[in-house]
């Protein structure tokens, strides 16, 4: 369990999963391919390929799938991926959107969990559906008319989650880099709180600000980031889910570094 | 259960010997950029600190950093490789870069993250203090060493123990320039005289015993201008190495320029005074150095042999089919060591640039093939990988090619050293890091790696007059600057022949100025006026040094006989004519020059 007051609880460990798991008090989802989870998968999840969710992301739609997973007001959830906990992030968020308080993400990935030898299952568990009700949860969502006033404030941080090469190429105006991969650990999807709270404390990112995370297309590597910051406490975030794609083809401003050509080994 | 308990980890056979790092100096350092961002820390004695501890500017921001990682001796282990991996993802561009002074440096490090660097590196050992600033710089120790037939002895116990007395040691930290040692196996292949200390190990028989110690050569380096060092005295028994190296740095710090930064290395302080004044003064301060030590002070040399184990090999890959190119590689990238039976591998990367996917497989290939378990950075931007058994060099090859590290012609001419050039730093005038890599592709593809004519020569390319691709000692070299057709710029270089840093070592001459776009056909006409007047026994090299020193007979005689063939090349056509004329290599925006405030000499 959590220890610090201000931080919340983002992500579940294996040993709590596999004793949840075994009390059925949990309904973990795996948000890869389908072929993927067919062939073998953490036992008694279902299957809800990140795909699949975006292909319509409405919260119609979005209540609908979850209905479908089994999943009502009071079901804990559990998501993970084999993506370094992206796309788990971006499905996860996209619960707690719709008004889910209660979904956390595996501590690790799939492949890691595979690796360690723990048990792993082919069958698909039988679901019956449950009603979840539509609670709207707009403060942890930005698009990009609300990104636009708000970069303006002095206590919004824009943080762009892309590779570092992608940011100094072009980004939006004002964004700082943070790369997603600095969010993990060596073996977990995210850092400890401890490490964590430190890199973010040295880029001065505090609770006094908001802070609206982006990425380059549909929000799962700045989702990863939505929950790093969740994870010690940083609360007042929101996560530009359409990101720079969206920024991109509404042919709004951006920006470059200038003078200077870096390096090129992304070509090769 | 914590999943790091559980997760399988390597077993490595080598540990590295010595711990460089100090963690506390990571708090030390995000504190002071927090100081610093709140307007506590003034710009100069940030820039001091932060260089200091191995943190250098970025072109034209303040926002980013370069972390120059220093490998004390060029040694690098497979978790150190690791760790360089996941810190080039996290916190760099993906990819980091191997200077030529076997240093490993990560570009566009917001300075904010540079602590975490510094947490990280202590996990494995590692530091960057010291690697810029006024300090004591990476020493080098030639990658051969402990391997070289022709060495008297290994110097690297030696490079190390001084890497190790120098660093954090309050007598260099405040030094009136950057201060570099070099350590050797042989003449051949180290650069002795070009820089502030260098050394040859030697033996010599003394009252019937034989007497460890050096060859000391002082004062050399390459710069704006450059200079060839001195050697001391005949030779300088071991225990006289620390003594001597204690008194030439007091003698720097005590009568090296303060003021002038421009031109303060010792060189100039050795070139202002006169080599025989100089050396005696060195010689002087040395016995006062050794009279007056109040405790013993020396120097930690653990001579203790490494264990080289072969590694086991699971399955058995010899037998398989020979790849294409093997014996091309063999030829050009490996070197026979004096223990029988095995090879140095050199692997020779784009103008030192490597991803974080090869940084990570350099330490899966060490725990597979390096019977030393431990690698060696070398002078030109390489790494080798030693004590590879010849049994094992087919497989090694075959997975240095499904890594892409497997370019052939590394200890040739078409390994072209180049700085970073514009891609990161604020003095540069043109992209030399580009140019290194467009003249290797082109070397490569026409196979000029396998010409034998060839391997002796070399190419350097710096991006401005300073030497850091060490442009001065190279066959042909080349440093940046702007040329202009009426008001339109386009990216130039001076083309310098007959540099060389072996027991010759002289200095480059200039030749001609030569557009970027230009310099490939302009060393492709050299080496045909080459092959149209060699002599048998020729290279290269030697054809050039013949015409520097006017010792050549043939059509070609001089410097101003290669320049005259040269000169309609060089020719500028209209920027109508040929817009991709007036872009840098990797730019596709109108030349201009831009330059910034160095750190070299901050």
């Amino acid at each position: 369990m959590c220890c610090l007051t201000d931080s919340v609880k983002v992500t579940t460990d294996i040993d709590s999963l596999r004793s949840e798991i075994r009390d059925k008090s949990v309904r973990v989802i795996d948000v890869r391919r389908e072929g993927d989870y067919k062939q073998d998968h953490i036992p008694n999840s279902v299957n809800l390929p990140l795909a699949t969710l975006l292909s319509d992301d409405s919260p119609e739609r979005v209540l609908k799938l979850v209905n479908s997973l089994g999943i009502d007001d009071e079901t804990p959830v559990v998501v993970y991926d084999d993506t370094f906990g992206a796309l788990a992030s971006r499905v996860a968020w996209t619960l707690e959107w719709i008004g889910h308080s209660d979904v956390t993400l595996l501590e690790t990935t799939y492949g890691n969990w595979k690796s360690l030898g723990l048990e792993t299952d082919s069958l698909t568990p039988e679901i019956s559906n449950k009603e979840h009700s539509l609670n709207l949860q707009s403060n942890i969502l930005a698009t990009s008319d609300y990104l636009e006033s708000a970069k303006l404030r002095d206590d919004v941080i824009l943080i762009d989650n892309r590779e570092r090469l992608n940011y100094l190429e072009q980004h939006i105006p004002g964004a700082v880099s943070l790369p997603y991969r600095t969010l993990a650990s060596n073996d977990g999807i995210l850092r400890s709180k401890e490490d964590m709270k430190r890199l973010f404390d040295n880029r001065g990112i505090d609770g006094d600000s908001e802070i609206i995370t982006y990425c380059g297309s549909v929000g799962t590597l700045s989702g990863l980031a939505y929950y790093a910051l969740k994870s010690v406490g940083l609360s007042k975030t929101k996560l530009y889910v359409r990101s720079f794609k969206e920024w991109k083809n509404l042919a709004k401003p951006t920006e470059k570094q200038a003078d200077a050509s870096y390096w090129d080994l992304s070509a090769e | 259960m914590s999943i790091s308990k559980l997760s399988p980890s390597p077993v490595d056979s080598a540990k590295p010997k010595i711990n460089w790092a100090r963690v506390d100096e990571a708090d030390n350092f995000a504190n002071t950029v927090k100081l610093y961002r709140q307007g506590k820390y003034d710009e100069d004695s940030f820039r001091r600190f932060r260089l200091q501890h191995g943190a250098y500017g970025t072109r034209m921001t303040s926002d980013y950093a370069m972390v120059r990682v220093k490998l004390p001796a060029g040694e690098i282990y497979p978790k150190q490789f690791e760790t360089l991996s996941r810190l080039s993802e996290q916190y760099s561009i993906g990819s980091a870069h191997f200077s030529t002074r076997e240093n490993i440096q990560l570009h566009w490090v917001v300075l904010e993250d540079v602590s975490e660097i510094f947490r990280s590196l202590a996990e494995v050992g590692l530091t960057s203090r010291e690697a810029c600033g006024n300090s004591v710089r990476n020493v080098m120790c030639s990658p051969l060493s402990g391997v070289c037939s022709d060495e008297k002895f290994d110097s690297t116990p030696y490079a190390l123990a001084t890497a190790k007395f120098f660093l954090r040691n309050p007598m260099a930290q405040s030094l009136p320039r950057k201060f570099k040692f070099n350590f050797t196996c042989c003449e051949k292949h180290g650069m002795v005289r070009m820089v502030d200390v260098g050394l040859i190990p030697e033996i010599q028989q003394i009252n019937g015993s034989e007497q460890k110690g050096f060859k000391i050569f002082l004062g050399g380096g390459l710069g704006n201008r450059s200079f060839v060092g001195h050697q001391l005295e005949d030779f300088t028994p071991e225990e006289d190495l620390l003594y001597t190296s204690i008194a030439v740095m007091r003698i720097f710090d005590r009568l090296g320029d303060r003021k002038n930064l421009a031109r303060n290395r010792m060189r100039y302080l050795v070139n202002d005074m006169g080599w025989e004044k100089f050396q005696n003064l060195v010689l002087k301060e040395r016995a006062i150095v050794r009279a007056t030590q109040s405790v013993v002070t020396k120097l930690k040399v653990d001579t203790t042999p490494d264990n080289i184990t072969r590694p086991l090999k699971i399955s058995d890959e010899s037998g398989g089919p020979v790849p294409d190119g093997y014996a091309r590689w063999l030829k050009t990238n490996t070197v026979k060591q004096k223990q029988s039976d095995y090879r140095s591998v050199f692997i020779t990367l784009e103008a030192g640039d490597i991803t974080s996917n090869q940084l990570n497989s350099m330490a899966n290939l060490i725990r597979e093939f390096s019977s030393e378990g431990k690698a060696r950075t070398g002078f030109v931007q390489n790494v080798a990988l030693r004590y590879v058994h010849e049994d094992d060099l087919v497989p090694l090859y075959s997975k240095l090619l499904e890594t892409g590290l497997a370019k052939s012609g590394g200890l040739t001419m078409s390994a072209p050293v180049g700085c970073s050039g514009t891609t990161s730093c604020n003095l540069a005038l043109t992209n030399s890091h580009r140019l290194a890599k467009e003249i290797q592709r082109k070397f490569l593809e026409l196979k000029l790696d396998d010409d034998d004519d060839l391997t002796d020569s070399s190419i350097k390319i710096s991006g401005c007059p300073n030497s850091c691709a060490q442009h001065g000692i190279a066959t042909i070299g080349f440093f940046g600057g702007g040329g202009r057709l009426g008001k339109d710029m386009y990216p130039n270089y001076q083309m310098l022949l007959g540099g060389r840093f072996d027991a010759d070592t002289t200095l480059g001459q200039t030749c001609l100025r030569v557009p970027a776009k230009r310099v490939i056909p302009v060393i492709l006409k050299i080496i045909e006026m080459f092959k149209e007047n060699k002599k048998s026994g020729d290279t290269l090299k030697s054809w050039i040094h013949r015409i520097v020193n006017d010792s050549e007979d043939s059509n070609i005689k001089s410097i101003g006989d290669i320049k005259k063939v040269l000169e309609p090349l060089v020719v500028p056509p209209s920027k109508d004519d040929d817009p991709d004329f007036y872009l840098d290599y990797g730019s596709d925006t109108s030349y201009h020059t831009k330059t910034g405030k160095g750190e070299c000499a901050a």
